[in-house]
């Protein structure tokens, strides 16, 4: 990241000469700087996972929400800023319809990580745009199964089984890394990914959990989490946190 | 030569009249696939253009079309269609489902309807749904249907379509069905004769038949009476 002084930050429409482009390099540290967003996806749905910090004490819960539906059968979640995060939520949402409408059928879940990756690609071909400060993670199931992507500001698209963005991303995977995936539902999931927020975050200042899932509990559309299944993941992560803290 | 220079604008005024599938066309679902079937005449005015025309189009390895109506403007909406259908392939890197094909379809006819004269019905299989039909008529409707018929010939066959098609059926009894009902449909209809040709698409593949306008089997007003005739009398 030595970009800065040498002229080739400035603008995405030229390489430096060791073949970089710091303006989708500085996009990335936008996310990288953000609240952790945790997706894993289990044997039966993929669970979405964001660690929203509470931007003032007068804010009413459950606002400026970070994960979106975007079709009955996909939804993002989304990491950095959320402005332009709902820039690309809404343009996977006109994809969506576009393609129904068009095809006659849902769009799958690849088709629709490849188009969103290739809208978000475009930023970064011209002088006079900027590449969104916002990885979103894409949670779609459709014929052939549960999926999760990540599409990047360089407008990088790629499928995992689980992962994480944001500030706490290298402890949440190398916690990701230890669940048996194949092997646990989503109803299992949502704890698993409560505690991974939970143990993340930088306890000195607060936050709201917000987790969404597409699954056979969910009858596989995108939705948020029920209020009381949440809650419990909460009280399950709060305590398996001071169970490691006595640890200690 | 006057008889023969009204004989040359008779014609004349014929010939300029437009290319038309005065059609029998049907499609029929079976257990495990579809059957389609067509007649072979095109039409312009009373001049038989074409009496070997292959009105079955492929769309896509298993999807096909039943073209009844403006030779040209079907053959522009299959051409377009299968356009579309091979761009979509390329992106989806899966199979193609027959109700994609049906709406890229009715895309065009409903979005061209006072342009064309277009009725058609797409029929294929997929492994999702198994065999279906779509019927697509002149204005841009889509319905999904288990069986359709369609073109100037499908008028005499109603009743008998209603009365025989049954769910069901096997690949045989179903291909026996549309043959049967596209030659009744020859039989009556001056607009429709020549050859019957059918399709029958099943999760193994596309088989294609014809059947020369001499082994059509002969209806029953076909028949002149008490052995007049070489044909064989069906006394079942």
């Amino acid at each position: 990241m030595s970009g800065i002084g040498t002229g080739y930050d400035l603008s995405v429409s030229t390489f430096s000469p060791d073949g970089r482009v710091f303006q989708t390099d500085y996009a990335q540290k936008a996310i990288d700087n953000s609240g952790t967003v945790v997706g894993i996806k289990c044997k039966d749905g993929v669970v979405l996972g964001v660690e929203k910090t509470i931007v003032s004490k007068m804010l009413e819960k459950g606002s400026n929400k970070r994960t979106f539906p975007v079709d009955r059968h996909a939804g993002m979640a989304v990491a950095g800023v959320i402005a332009d995060g709902r820039q690309v939520v809404n343009r996977a949402f006109d994809e969506a319809v576009q393609y129904k409408s068009f095809y006659g059928d849902s769009i799958p879940g690849q088709v629709l990580a490849d188009r969103v990756a290739s809208f978000v690609h475009v930023f970064n071909l011209y002088w006079y745009a900027r590449p969104f400060g916002t990885s979103v993670l894409l949670a779609a199931y459709d014929d052939s199964g549960p999926q999760l992507y990540v599409v990047e500001p360089s407008g990088n698209c790629h499928r995992f089984f689980g992962t994480a963005v944001g500030k706490g991303r290298q402890a949440a995977k190398t916690e990701i890394e230890r669940l048996k995936l194949g092997e646990i539902s989503c109803e299992q999931g949502v704890v698993e990914v409560a505690k991974i927020l939970y143990s993340v975050h930088d306890e000195e200042k607060p936050f709201e959990l917000e987790i969404s899932w597409i699954c056979d509990a969910s009858d596989r559309e995108f939705r948020r989490v029920p209020d009381a299944i949440l809650e419990a993941a909460e009280q399950q992560a709060k305590a398996s946190l001071e169970e490691s803290d006595m640890e200690d | 030569m006057d008889h023969l220079r009204a004989y040359a604008d008779a014609l004349e005024r014929e010939l300029s009249q437009e290319v038309s599938l005065g059609t029998t066309i049907m499609a029929a679902t079976f257990d495990g696939g579809v059957v389609l079937g067509a007649d072979s005449r095109t039409s312009t005015g009373n001049y038989i253009a074409n009496r070997v025309t292959d009105k079955l189009t492929q769309l896509t390895d298993r999807v096909y079309v039943c073209r009844s109506g403006s030779a040209a403007d079907t053959q522009a909406i299959s051409s377009y269609v299968q356009f579309y259908l091979h761009q979509h392939q390329m992106e989806l890197n899966d199979e193609i489902l027959v109700k994609t094909a049906a709406s890229l379809a009715t895309k065009l006819v409903y979005s061209n309807k006072e342009a064309l004269q277009a009725g058609l019905i797409v029929a294929g299989y997929d492994s999702r749904e198994g065999g279906q039909v779509f019927a697509l008529p002149l204005g841009g409707t889509l319905v999904k249907v288990p069986f359709s018929i369609g073109g100037s010939g499908s008028a005499y066959i109603y009743g008998f379509c209603d009365k025989n098609w049954r769910p069901g059926m096997s690949e045989e009894d179903c291909q026996a069905f549309v043959v049967k009902a596209v030659g009744l449909a020859l039989a009556r209809d001056g607009s429709s004769g020549g050859c019957i040709r059918t399709v029958v698409i099943t999760k193994d593949g596309v088989r294609r038949s014809f059947l020369p306008n001499d082994k059509i089997p002969p209806a029953y007003g076909n028949l002149s009476f008490q052995g007049t005739t070489a044909m064989p009398v069906d006394t079942a």
